[in-house]
């Protein structure tokens, strides 16, 4: 019996092998390149997104670098569409030095991406959209009151929108002031 | 106990010999060991050639990466499209009319892409409507098809549309002769020598637009045209055409078409026949044709309806016409890079004929003839002949040709590709494909530039070679590297429709040109909207006109009330994105023609005929946002004669304050 054994060991392994010579195909081991989101791809053509709206205002240097820090480029050069309140740099400037140092540290990098996302909502909203004592739902997941005065739009009654740009994904407000989600609960 | 455990163990040896014995030979064993990497292209990485592929039946073409084999468009040409709402959308419809009237789904058998040169310039693609003889002209900008011209006095265009070295003319073929279109055609059919006829068209290509114009035709006897090639180099201009039925069967072909040991190869003096042409030597017959043409400023495609056409008699134009004798029923008929060479592959011959250009030359100069065929001065074969390549395979289609010198024939039934020089008819190599390939295509292989890297096989039966999906099964292609002496099978890819010819081209040549969207303020569409203050719904009858416009993320007008039952509704749906990749689509409840896509920039326009009364929504049907299930809206239809009046807002129909607050 344990030689019949050995006997069917020995062809099993003998029929086993001689069909090795089929090569199996291997995965290739060529490395997968990230290269980044939609904010990479190379299109001089289409009409700017929001981010590059940003990033063509020499007035929103601060605000293009904050949305560098929260990592926030490749969501906001998605499909959209989007409403960016984009505070200017002097609007940044009223906000105390240490504090936005602080924020654009890696350790606050949570406390700045819900100030940015308290200034985007997700829908393209234009000026004759909104009303007074509107209130619009943000990314952060915090509220913002309009007030319309005399053609004046006021957000939570500290930022006013003093231009307003169109994008390919939505839409920019400029505004003069940064806006501070309420505090934690 | 023994007894029953030697049992089990000569069971399971069994079981596992039959597991791991090898697999039949030609089963995909072939495939090399680096196959994987030499096909792969890593994710977010280009192809390096562009694949455009005719999906037979489907009447449309595809277009694949290669090395990849990765699927990246579908391109309506002769058929409806349910993808784009071409063939369905107004603008579209009239692509499709003809002079028997709208045909909703052809043939597409070949492609032709244009040349400058002898080389590829990536330009255009064209491709022949088999069933009903037409030829089209995509733009390998915009991928799509811009322009469609019918053949008059032809029928089974499958000769077609291959092309001339400087896209002079692309040719149209008859692969059914019939009585011309000025003929009476109410005869009996066993009359086919008398009165059918084939015809060879010469479609003039305008070197700027690329629009075609049929610029004369050529009477032939009455066979069966069934495929062609443009001479090149020294022979461009002439055009070879390989017939079958020389006997001018007109039933049971499979037997009695395949009669004679020789059919034809025939030789047409494309340059010669322009001559005749220009210097009045044809005749004006009055026919029916259409040709349709897109036009890209106001996305709108037109379709007019010729009546004329001018036909050269080879009798009155001598030195014009010759026929090759050929063996067995010839298929393919493609010439050599240097266009000295000219191939015949004849699907019942045991030997492939190579043609000698000059050897034709100077036949005709010394007048070396067999006799001749309806008045078509025959050449002797053996005073043509390069030579033949010996017992090759079994069902020679179609050959390729790479930059070295080298040919590649297609054997649909021995199911291979067998590779051979060109200058001794030796055999090289030969390798199986799954299964029974028809056309084969090597990057620039009917150019005068053949790039040389691969070999596609587009192959006719697939059966177990993916996972099965019941009776029917996409169809298989098998990528070959050919850059070493051996072919090496690397890649097995499905194809949709089922493909017949292709091309491949460098990418560099097409991806530069690419649109990315139309220009909104290039947009000349009669109902255009090119802003939302454009938008307005506007009566003419019982026509209601509804110009909506569609942006991330709504429709405007997204309510619209007053429309009555009798009534067509036109949706032109102007996209007024500026973005790359950034569709909107259109459909409404209870449409009985389709729904609509709409690329950046374009409009494109749904008819919608309500068969009830009551609220209708409508919406965007291609996931362009976020908020893309809120771009929506509903139209209202009442009753004939209802005087609801006609309104359209976006964003304005609030409900009435009271009825608000009863709610509550």
């Amino acid at each position: 019996m344990k030689k019949l054994l050995n006997l069917l060991t020995a062809v099993l392994c003998f029929v086993l092998l001689s069909c090795g010579s089929q090569e199996e195909t291997t995965a290739s081991t060529e490395e997968v390149t990230t290269a980044g989101g939609q904010e990479a791809v190379a299109d001089d053509e289409s009409q700017p997104d929001v981010v590059k709206v940003a990033v063509g205002s020499k007035d929103h240097t601060t605000l293009v670098a904050a949305l560098k820090q929260a990592e926030l480029v490749t969501s906001l050069s998605n499909a959209g569409p989007f409403t960016v309140f984009a505070p200017t740099n002097a609007a940044f400037d009223k906000v105390p030095k240490e504090t936005l140092d602080a924020l654009m540290t890696d350790e606050k990098k949570p406390d700045l991406q819900n100030i940015l996302q308290y200034h985007v909502t997700t829908s393209s909203l234009r000026t004759e959209y909104f009303t007074d004592g509107q209130t619009l739902g943000m990314v952060n997941g915090d509220n913002i009151t309009v007030s319309v005065k005399d053609g004046k739009i006021t957000l939570n009654g500290t930022a006013t929108i003093v231009a307003t740009v169109p994008a390919s994904n939505g839409i920019v407000h400029v505004i003069d002031g940064v806006l501070l989600p309420p505090a934690k609960k | 106990m023994k007894k029953r455990s030697l049992a089990i163990l000569i069971t399971s040896f069994g079981v596992l010999m039959s597991m791991y014995s090898c697999k039949p030979k030609n089963a995909g064993s072939a495939v090399s060991g680096d196959a994987a990497s030499r096909a792969y292209v890593a994710p977010g990485k280009y192809d390096e050639f562009y694949n455009i592929v005719s999906g037979g039946f489907n009447g449309q073409m595809a277009v694949y990466g290669i090395p990849s084999g990765r699927l990246f468009r579908i391109i309506p040409v002769f058929s409806q499209f349910a993808e784009s709402g071409y063939g369905y959308s107004e603008e579209t419809k009239p692509m499709l009319n003809t002079s028997h009237g709208y045909v909703p789904w052809d043939d597409l058998h070949h492609i032709a892409l244009s040349q400058t040169n002898g080389e590829h310039d990536g330009r255009w693609a064209f491709g022949n409507g088999n069933n009903t003889p037409r030829i089209a002209r995509i733009s390998l900008s915009t991928f799509r098809t811009e322009e469609i011209i019918e053949i008059p006095n032809s029928a089974g265009n499958h000769s077609s549309p291959f092309i001339t070295e400087n896209s002079e003319y692309v040719v149209a073929g008859t692969r059914f002769s019939v009585p011309t279109d000025d003929a009476n055609g109410d005869v009996p059919i066993n009359t086919y020598k008398q009165n059918f006829k084939g015809t060879i068209s010469m479609i003039a290509i305008d070197p700027k637009s690329g629009k075609m114009s049929i610029d004369f035709q050529i009477k032939l006897p009455g066979v069966n045209f069934d495929l062609a090639r443009a001479g090149k180099g020294k022979s461009k201009d002439w055009f070879f055409f390989s017939c079958y039925n020389s006997e001018q069967a007109n039933t049971l072909l499979e037997v009695n078409a395949s009669a004679k040991d020789k059919d034809f190869i025939m030789a047409i003096n494309w340059k010669k026949a322009q001559e005749y042409a220009r210097a009045g030597k044809g005749k004006k017959v009055a026919v029916k044709y259409a040709h349709n043409v897109l036009d890209e400023g106001t996305h709108t495609a037109t379709s007019t309806i010729m009546n004329e056409v001018l036909v050269l008699d080879p009798k009155d134009c001598p030195d014009m016409v010759y026929m090759m004798p050929c063996p067995k029923s010839p298929h393919g008929c493609d010439t050599d890079p240097s266009g000295e060479y000219i191939v015949g592959s004849g699907k019942l011959a045991a030997t492939i004929p190579v043609f000698s250009f000059t050897k034709i030359l100077n036949a005709i100069a010394n007048k070396t003839y067999d006799g001749s065929y309806d008045g078509i001065p025959v050449l002797k074969y053996e005073a043509v002949l390069h030579g033949e390549v010996a017992k090759p395979g079994l069902g020679p289609l179609h050959t390729e040709f790479d930059d070295k010198g080298n040919a590649y024939t297609s054997f649909f039934v021995s199911s291979e590709i067998v590779k051979w020089s060109v200058k001794d008819l030796k055999v090289l190599d030969r390798v199986p494909t799954y299964y029974s390939i028809g056309h084969l295509s090597v990057p620039g292989g009917p150019t005068a530039k053949p790039h040389g890297k691969y070999v596609i096989a587009y192959n006719k039966i697939t059966k177990d070679r993916y996972l099965p999906t019941g009776p029917e099964l996409t169809q298989s292609a098998q990528l070959y590297d050919i850059s070493g002496d051996k072919m090496k099978l690397i890649l097995d890819f499905p194809t949709t429709g089922e493909p017949h010819y292709a091309e491949a081209i460098p990418a560099s040549l097409i991806m530069k040109n690419s649109k990315k969207f139309y220009k909104i303020e290039e947009n000349n569409h009669p109902y255009v909207a090119k802003g939302e203050k454009e938008t307005k719904v506007v009566r003419q009858g019982n026509k209601v006109h509804v110009y909506m416009t569609a942006i991330r993320s709504h429709l405007t007008p997204d309510n619209i009330e007053g429309v009555r039952m009798g009534d067509e509704v036109y949706f032109h749906v102007t996209n007024l994105e500026q973005d790359w990749d950034v569709p909107h689509g259109f459909a409404i409840k209870g449409a009985n023609n389709a729904e609509i896509l709409v690329m950046p920039g374009e409009t494109q326009t749904l008819m919608f005929k309500p068969d009830r009364v009551g609220i209708f929504p409508f919406y965007c049907t291609d996931f362009c946002s976020a908020l893309h299930q809120e771009m929506s809206g509903y139209l209202r239809v009442s009753p004939a004669g209802s005087n609801v009046p006609l309104t359209f807002s976006t964003g304005t129909n609030m409900p009435k304050a009271d009825s608000a607050t009863t709610k509550r």
